[in-house]
């Protein structure tokens, strides 16, 4: 109201004197804003993506609350107010606009009587950020410190574990019960399914009664499966792939240390702050032996493994955009936060502000990315990679080079480079005699692409023998490489770049950690440092209120289907709330105190009666809680593609549980991704191995068949929860594909040799399959079936028999 | 709750073959039953074809012709910021007997004036790409929602019971990724089939003598070990176990889709594998959608929609294969991104024309939001979701007309303004589906696209 009778009073002044009057809204458009445009918008304001120290002076609401350091109008409070104390000189800390001269004296008067006669601004708070400051957002749930809830006490007698407790607890605020416990058989294969991706055998799953349970679950993360099914799990989050996607695709044939390195640290529990620390600055870590260094480095590999866009012809572009993809992967990750949105404007919904990303992205730039991948036609951003350390027994699948071989690439790069230094002298010359005009403009052209094509064909043959020559020694056996990060020779602070635009530098910002979630600012340990091992320790730093949330979320969201938040790459603003906020702290609180063990967290929650719960449709509940968010009971799922594809060579008894030595990316023949199909040695799914999924081969862009049909995580993108679809494709995989076919004889062939009779190889199948006996209508439709089929021979039969029940709904639901 | 006040109980017993739904049923008794049972009234659009512009493509630089912003080109906006306004980076000029105005950047598209129906007056809720791209798609960026496509296929059913009803090329993996072509809590059949792969690049086609693939791949359409009655004997045996699953689980909607995705797949062996056999196209319509000449992925996607239009699929959509989300040199970039699509799109308007398709399908141009009329970046623009354009052919809308408007630069939707909500109803409408009705009962709550808000335009029904 007080705005409509000032603009009133401004009238009644009559038009002549309205300028003069400093209450009114001609005196604010003539008068101040066009000063706080020319001088303050450029940092503080929405339009530039900015708001220096918290403040911003484009909306009335903004210049009221102020920044950091308090209010930057009061109205009617001239002495108080800091935009005027600023602007006037008062304090040497404070003086704006900053390495300008002061304002002049009338512009300094005319800003005193507006805030004297009670500082009228019309402009209404911008939507985009509803007017807040930054720092007001930190009122959100996941930037709180993580607390100890207590847990709730018992009602009932359902409740076992602490998580029971709080499951309990909101079941009964709304009038629901918990569902009872699942069948044994049924929940056996469910536990083998979450925790390492295989079905149970026969025997597994007849033995097993609830009485074991604990050293059934001990058991089980004790196998070598975990490490691939959790192992994996990680893998999506950290957008593990092994080319370089987008338009140049060229193959990273040294990915698979990583995924290795991945694999390992999940079976040995290594504590997961110590396991990001290693991701982030495993390079600088102490360590006594050669094989500790070697492992170190891999992990770096996290930095590496990220899609780029290595055709880009720019390369400060390429640079920038290689460590915004480094700073999106860390956020998201880890934090589940989308801290690289700050890269052209202050973050639209979560407390980052530009400044913050680019103080992040000093530590990224002056730090080296090792991805490998050489220079030619397709590629203008080679890269290199680091050596590893020789180790006994170690595991080099490149391709070796007889010496003779080497020594003439040797020469040959010599002579290039030699070809390359006259080419450049004659360029010299070129221009020299091209100054005087006795050539005319055509053979001067002719000359220039002649000498354009020349270069460009050194350019791009270097960069190949380069990179052969680099990943062997002098005789041509291939030497051990990976891919990471190092920190760089020279670190760097980066400016602000607004809008994103490198041709567009701001101030600079000094790298390390700024102070983001409500914990303090690290700075780089000193100036030769990048301050990644700061950065490293701050996510990991038990008063980080995300890291642990985060990642019991993840947990939670892999063995129950749905995160209790659900939005598990989220955690800011625009993400969901979680359904049982005490549980994901009591849960967040425990991994902390457990020493940060992954299989300890995961054992707590599948010895709960709230993961033991069928998955059995009930009425009552379901017309409450369609959605399962209070867990009355376990959701039924569809397994995983690696799962599916695990499943049948399990059942098939081909699978073959050992490690698969390096990948096939590290076999390939081919630099580029898409020129792979023209291999004949490679099969068209991109599979034809019996080795476990996880070891099947991630291009971008490309992926196995399997993969891509079932909802694969996309593997340029971080994913804590996959996509679920259902689509005839799929259908069409498991009628037709050869794989599904092969598996389905040598099921059979497996049928034929353990059993002599039809009705027992029947009964064997479902067992196999399902871990069950088929009931009876079952066994009629089977032999039914192969009545039907009289005309072809039993082996062939039996096996589209296999195929059936390996295309079964039940073959690929977890129960 | 009293569960009588809600029709759960179609829900509950739905199996396999007694469906509670309307699409399944209508596909499991043929085509004919399909129009019969989801039509509200009549229809004037039998399938939609959409285009989808991922990026927020720039309407101030291509479908809203704003002369004060010409004026004011340059000139730095108050209310911006102090921003440069910026008018259409490339002319304007007007089109067809109608006199649409059009930017100079798409004369191919300049040809169908007459048959455009552009709307001026999109807006949309948030300015950020995955929330509007999925909002587009879904209606609902908060919430996991069926797709449009889902619905469109829940509603009529497919008009070829041996192709899936809802088939989506080459989507983009992120911006909500599946969630734009997912069926959420509708029976998962609806859900849009991705079809769809990397394509090999111009350089290496050329080099190895190769096509860049004909069509999208499509693995695993037969299997020369069996004969259809074989594999029919054993899809029987797996629809047995399925079924017999079901009973046991009794509400299972995942164990109906993979039964109904088993259906649909055994008889799209039969017609898949031509209809997406391009080469089988006369030269001369290849070379009307420009195939073979230089980057031509989005012409093959756009000439495979025409076919799969043809073959009966009820709802198509082909993504560009470029963004236009032009923070920066926004020149440069439209003339690219118009370049590579103007020529295809014109040419599917021309194809559709002369089979006499046009008239019952509607085409659809839209991208997520549209772009600021001041200037961003070196020489972008921004997002902006207060105000966009896109433009719908055929299927029963009036050519050669301007919907609603913006302000005088091109920044707000003020005349008619038409939210994502209006727009998915006016679609529907022309499908002959009363959006009110168009409804399912999940959990005991009635679902609808546009949820409670939503109004056809009706001005612009042919």
């Amino acid at each position: 109201m007080k705005r409509i009778c000032l603009f009133v009073a401004s009238f009644t002044v009559g038009a002549g004197f309205a300028n003069e009057d400093p209450a009114s809204e001609a005196f604010f458009e003539s008068r101040i804003r066009p000063v706080l445009v020319k001088h303050c918008y450029e940092c503080h304001s929405v339009e530039a993506g900015k708001s220096k120290g918290g403040l911003r002076l484009d909306t009335r609401q903004s210049t009221r609350t102020g920044g950091d350091t308090g209010a930057a109008v009061i109205p009617n409070d001239a002495e108080d107010s800091l935009l005027l104390s600023a602007i006037q000189h008062v304090d040497p800390d404070l003086e704006m606009p900053p390495k300008e001269p002061k304002l002049a004296d009338e512009v300094i008067h005319d800003f005193t009587r507006w805030i004297e006669a009670g500082a009228f601004d019309p402009r209404e708070a911008n939507p985009a950020t509803n007017g807040e400051s930054l720092s007001s957002r930190l009122d959100h749930w996941s930037y709180q410190p993580l607390t100890r809830p207590n847990v709730p006490a018992s009602t009932s007698d359902w409740p076992e574990t602490s998580v029971d407790q709080f499951i309990s607890s909101r079941l009964k605020n709304h009038g629901l019960k918990p569902s009872g416990d699942a069948e044994e058989r049924t929940f056996i294969r469910r536990l083998y399914f979450d925790l390492i991706g295989l079905p149970p055998s026969v025997e597994q799953a007849e033995s097993f009664t609830f009485d074991q349970l604990e050293k059934t679950v001990d058991d089980l993360l004790a196998s070598e499966g975990f490490g691939v099914r959790w192992g994996r799990h990680w893998l999506d989050v950290v957008r593990f792939g092994e080319s370089n996607g987008r338009e140049a695709n060229i193959v990273y044939p040294h990915a698979w240390r990583y995924r290795d390195y991945v694999i390992n640290a999940v079976n040995a529990d290594v504590p997961f702050d110590r396991f990001l620390v290693e991701q982030i600055a495993g390079d600088l870590l102490p360590y006594e032996k050669e094989e500790e260094r070697a492992r170190l480095l891999i992990a770096t590999g996290f930095l590496a493994i990220g899609a780029k866009g290595l055709n880009n012809q720019d390369k400060h572009q390429f640079a920038a955009d290689l460590v915004d993809e480094q700073l999106d992967a860390f956020g998201r990750a880890f934090l589940a936060s989308s801290l690289a949105c700050a890269r052209c404007h202050d973050h639209k919904a979560d407390p980052v502000s530009m400044e913050d990303y680019y103080s992040l992205i000093g530590i990224f730039r002056s730090t080296k990315a090792y991805y490998g991948t050489w220079i030619d036609s397709e590629n203008n951003n080679g890269g290199e990679l680091i050596k590893l350390p020789d180790l006994p027994g170690q595991l080099t699948p490149g391709k070796s080079i007889p010496k003779k071989k080497v020594e003439e690439m040797k020469a040959q790069l010599a002579e290039l480079n030699e070809l390359e230094r006259k080419g450049k002298e004659k360029a010299a010359q070129m221009m020299e005699s091209g100054k005087s005009s006795e050539m005319s403009q055509k053979a001067k052209r002719e000359n220039f692409n002649e000498a354009l094509r020349e270069a460009l064909r050194i350019y791009w043959t270097r960069g190949g023998l380069t990179g052969k020559l680099e990943a062997v020694d002098d005789d041509g056996n291939p030497i051990p490489l990976c891919m990471g990060a190092k920190e760089r020779d020279e670190m760097v602070n980066s400016p602000v770049y607004y809008r994103g635009d490198l041709k567009n530098p701001g101030d600079e910002v000094t790298r390390g950690v700024p102070g983001l979630f409500g914990m303090d600012p690290v700075p780089p340990a000193n100036e030769n440092s990048s301050g990644r091992l700061e950065l490293a320790l701050w996510v990991t730093d038990s008063d980080n209120p995300l890291t642990a949330r985060v990642m019991a979320n993840r947990i939670w969201s892999h063995l129950f289907g749905t995160g209790l938040v659900r939005t598990t790459d989220n955690f800011g603003l625009t993400g969901e709330e979680p359904s049982h906020p005490e549980l994901l702290d009591y849960l967040a609180a425990q991994f902390q105190e457990k020493g940060w063990s992954v299989k300890q967290l995961i054992k707590e929650i599948v010895m709960s009666r709230a993961y033991r719960q069928s998955s059995a449709y009930r009425e009552e509940a379901f017309l409450k809680d369609p959605d399962n968010r209070l867990i009355w009971r376990v959701n039924k799922r569809r397994l995983d593609a690696e799962v599916i594809r695990d499943a049948m060579l399990s059942v098939s008894g081909e699978i073959d549980l050992s490690p698969r030595p390096g990948s096939l990316a590290a076999d390939v023949k081919s630099h580029s991704v898409s020129i792979i199909g023209f291999d004949k040695s490679v099969p068209t799914d991109l599979d034809g191995s019996t080795y476990r999924s996880v070891y099947l081969p991630v291009f971008r862009e490309n992926l196995p068949d399997v993969l891509n049909l079932f909802d694969f995580a996309e593997p340029s993108l971080v994913v804590g929860s996959r996509d679920e679809t259902n689509v005839p494709l799929q259908a069409l995989y498991l009628m037709n594909s050869e794989f599904v076919t092969k598996r389905s004889k040598a099921f059979a062939d497996r049928l034929i040799e353990e059993t002599f009779e039809r009705k027992d190889r029947i009964r064997l199948a479902f067992q196999i399959c399902f871990n069950r006996d088929p009931c009876k209508k079952e066994v009629r439709m089977v032999e039914e079936y192969f009545s039907d089929s009289s005309g072809a021979d039993e082996s062939t039969i039996t096996a589209r028999f296999c195929q059936a029940l390996l295309s079964s709904a039940e073959f690929r639901i977890a129960d | 709750m009293n569960p009588s006040l809600f029709p759960r109980r179609d829900f509950l017993q739905s199996s396999t073959l007694g469906l509670g739904w309307l699409a399944f049923s209508a596909m499991a008794n043929g085509p004919s039953r399909a129009v019969a049972s989801g039509r509200h009234f009549p229809a004037r659009a039998k399938r939609v074809i959409f285009l989808s512009m991922k990026g927020g493509p720039s309407h101030v630089d291509l479908l809203d012709y704003k002369p004060d912003l010409i004026k004011a080109n340059g000139k730095s906006a108050e209310k911006f910021g102090g921003a440069a306004l910026v008018g259409p980076v490339h002319p304007f000029s007007q089109r067809g007997k109608s006199g649409l105005w059009m930017s100079d950047l798409m004369p191919h598209l300049a040809k169908h004036a007459d048959d455009l129906c552009i709307i001026n007056s999109m807006h949309t809720d948030v300015p950020n790409h995955s929330p509007a791209f999925v909002q587009m798609h879904t209606g609902s960026f908060q919430f996991v929602r069926p797709s449009l496509g889902a619905w469109t296929v829940y509603g009529l059913g497919t008009e070829n019971e041996n192709l899936p009803g809802f088939v989506t090329l080459n989507p983009p993996a992120d911006n909500g990724g599946a969630r734009n072509y997912g069926s959420a809590f509708l029976p998962s059949i609806t859900q849009g089939t991705r079809v769809g792969g990397s394509q090999l690049p111009a350089l290496y086609a050329a080099f190895l003598k190769k096509e860049q693939t004909p069509g999208p791949p499509m693995k695993n359409i037969s299997n020369p070990s069996m004969t259809k009655a074989e594999q029919r004997r054993q899809l029987d045996l797996i629809q047995g176990l399925n079924r017999e699953m079901l009973r046991k689980h009794k509400v299972q909607p995942q164990i109906e889709g993979m039964i109904e995705s088993f259906e649909l797949a055994f008889r799209m062996q039969s017609e898949v594998p031509d209809t997406l056999d391009i080469s089988k196209e006369p030269e001369s319509t290849r070379k009307l959608y420009g195939i073979g000449e230089g980057k031509d992925a989005f012409a093959r996607q756009c000439l495979l929609a025409r076919r799969m239009a043809e073959a009966g699929v009820r709802f198509i959509e082909i993504s560009s294969p470029m963004g236009w989300d032009h923070h920066s040199l926004i020149k440069e970039g439209l003339s690219k991104n118009c370049g590579e699509t103007d020529r295809p799109i014109a040419a599917l308007l021309t194809d559709l024309k002369l089979r006499g398709m046009l008239d019952d399908t509607l085409v659809v141009w839209a991208g997520e939001f549209g772009r600021t009329p001041y200037m961003q970046g070196i020489n972008g623009r921004d997002h902006n979701h207060k105000g966009f354009s896109l433009w719908m052919a055929g299927g029963g809308v009036k050519g050669g007309m301007n919907y609603g408007a913006t302000d005088e630069i091109g920044y707000k939707a003020v005349e008619n303004p038409m939210h994502i909500h209006d727009w998915h109803d006016t679609m529907l409408h022309l499908l002959g589906i009363n959006h009110k009705q168009l409804k399912y009962n999940y959990g005991g709550r009635d679902f609808r696209l546009t949820e409670t808000s939503g109004e056809v335009a009706r001005e612009i029904l042919a």
